[in-house]
């Protein structure tokens, strides 16, 4: 079995059902959003930082900024696999490709950083 | 393989099933996204750390540029949510046939479209 280092579970299955459960997540969470919006059409500064200072809702966030990683590490790492190849653009792609994953790598890294800083640091 | 060897396939010329746009354009909405979360996270900082703030992102922004970086980038949310649970269902086995997944990528299409005039009715005239 070919094991590649970049991907995020090191193994297809692993990674394809990884993906799928962080799409639920992402998926309720633009569902909550959505309808809290709706229902509150004159929400207030106070009320919008009380829930997001509420326990629950700080775990459900978090959550959803680790399936957006999870799930955009998968995706991206499938993008770059299927295009930034040797037959596609020559004999470089192999480490442009890697610069590229290692780019996304950091990128998404630094995305849930700063979420924990925005929901802890309110 | 050393040896270059003739590449025939001039994907330009092809006339694709619907299916094929649907499923690129998942594609394509799926890599705007993930710059799209650096917006996101922004926007939320912004509506968490001032009354100003939160009321800039309320009415929205008030430059249209803006306006339209925002549309964007939730379209593309639309787009890639509704494409991705119709990639769900088909997960679990229901309309992968050739007429069923046309007519669910129709439908999928029709509901993405929908949500997408809907954001920009909410961003741009509300
Ligand atoms: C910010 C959030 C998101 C980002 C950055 C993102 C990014 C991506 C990327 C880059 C891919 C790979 C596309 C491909 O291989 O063709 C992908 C695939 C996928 N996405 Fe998302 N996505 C996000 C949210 C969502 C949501 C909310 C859903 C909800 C259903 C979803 C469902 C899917 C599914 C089912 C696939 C697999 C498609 C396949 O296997 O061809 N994604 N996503």
């Amino acid at each position: 079995m070919v094991t590649s280092i970049t991907s995020l579970g090191r193994s297809g299955l692993s990674d394809w059902m990884l993906q799928r459960v962080a799409a639920a997540v992402m998926t309720a969470y633009v569902i909550f959003i959505t309808a809290y919006l709706m229902v509150n059409p004159d929400l207030s500064y106070e009320q919008w930082r009380g829930l997001h200072s509420s326990l629950p809702m700080r775990m459900f966030s978090l959550m959803t900024i680790l399936s957006i990683a999870a799930h955009a590490w998968i995706g991206m790492w499938c993008v770059f696999t299927d295009y930034v190849t040797v037959r596609l653009i020559g004999p470089k792609a192999t480490i442009v490709r890697i610069f590229f994953q290692l780019s996304m790598i950091t990128i998404t890294l630094l995305y849930v950083v700063w979420a924990i800083d925005i929901l802890w640091g309110m | 393989m050393t040896k270059k060897r003739p590449v025939n396939l001039d994907v330009s010329t092809f006339r694709l099933p619907i299916t094929s746009y649907v499923s690129i354009l998942h594609r394509v909405s799926g890599v705007a996204l993930f710059f799209s979360v650096a917006i996101f996270l922004w926007l939320l900082e912004t509506s968490l750390t001032s009354d100003q703030g939160f009321e800039w992102v309320g009415n929205m922004f008030g430059s249209p540029l803006m306006q339209f970086v925002v549309w964007a980038c939730l379209s593309a949310l639309a787009y890639h949510m509704v494409m991705g649970l119709r990639h769900l269902v088909m997960d679990m086995g229901y309309g992968e046939n050739f007429e069923s997944g046309q007519l669910t990528a129709k439908i999928a299409a029709a509901v993405a479209t929908a949500l997408i005039l809907s954001i920009g009715g909410w961003i741009f005239i509300w």
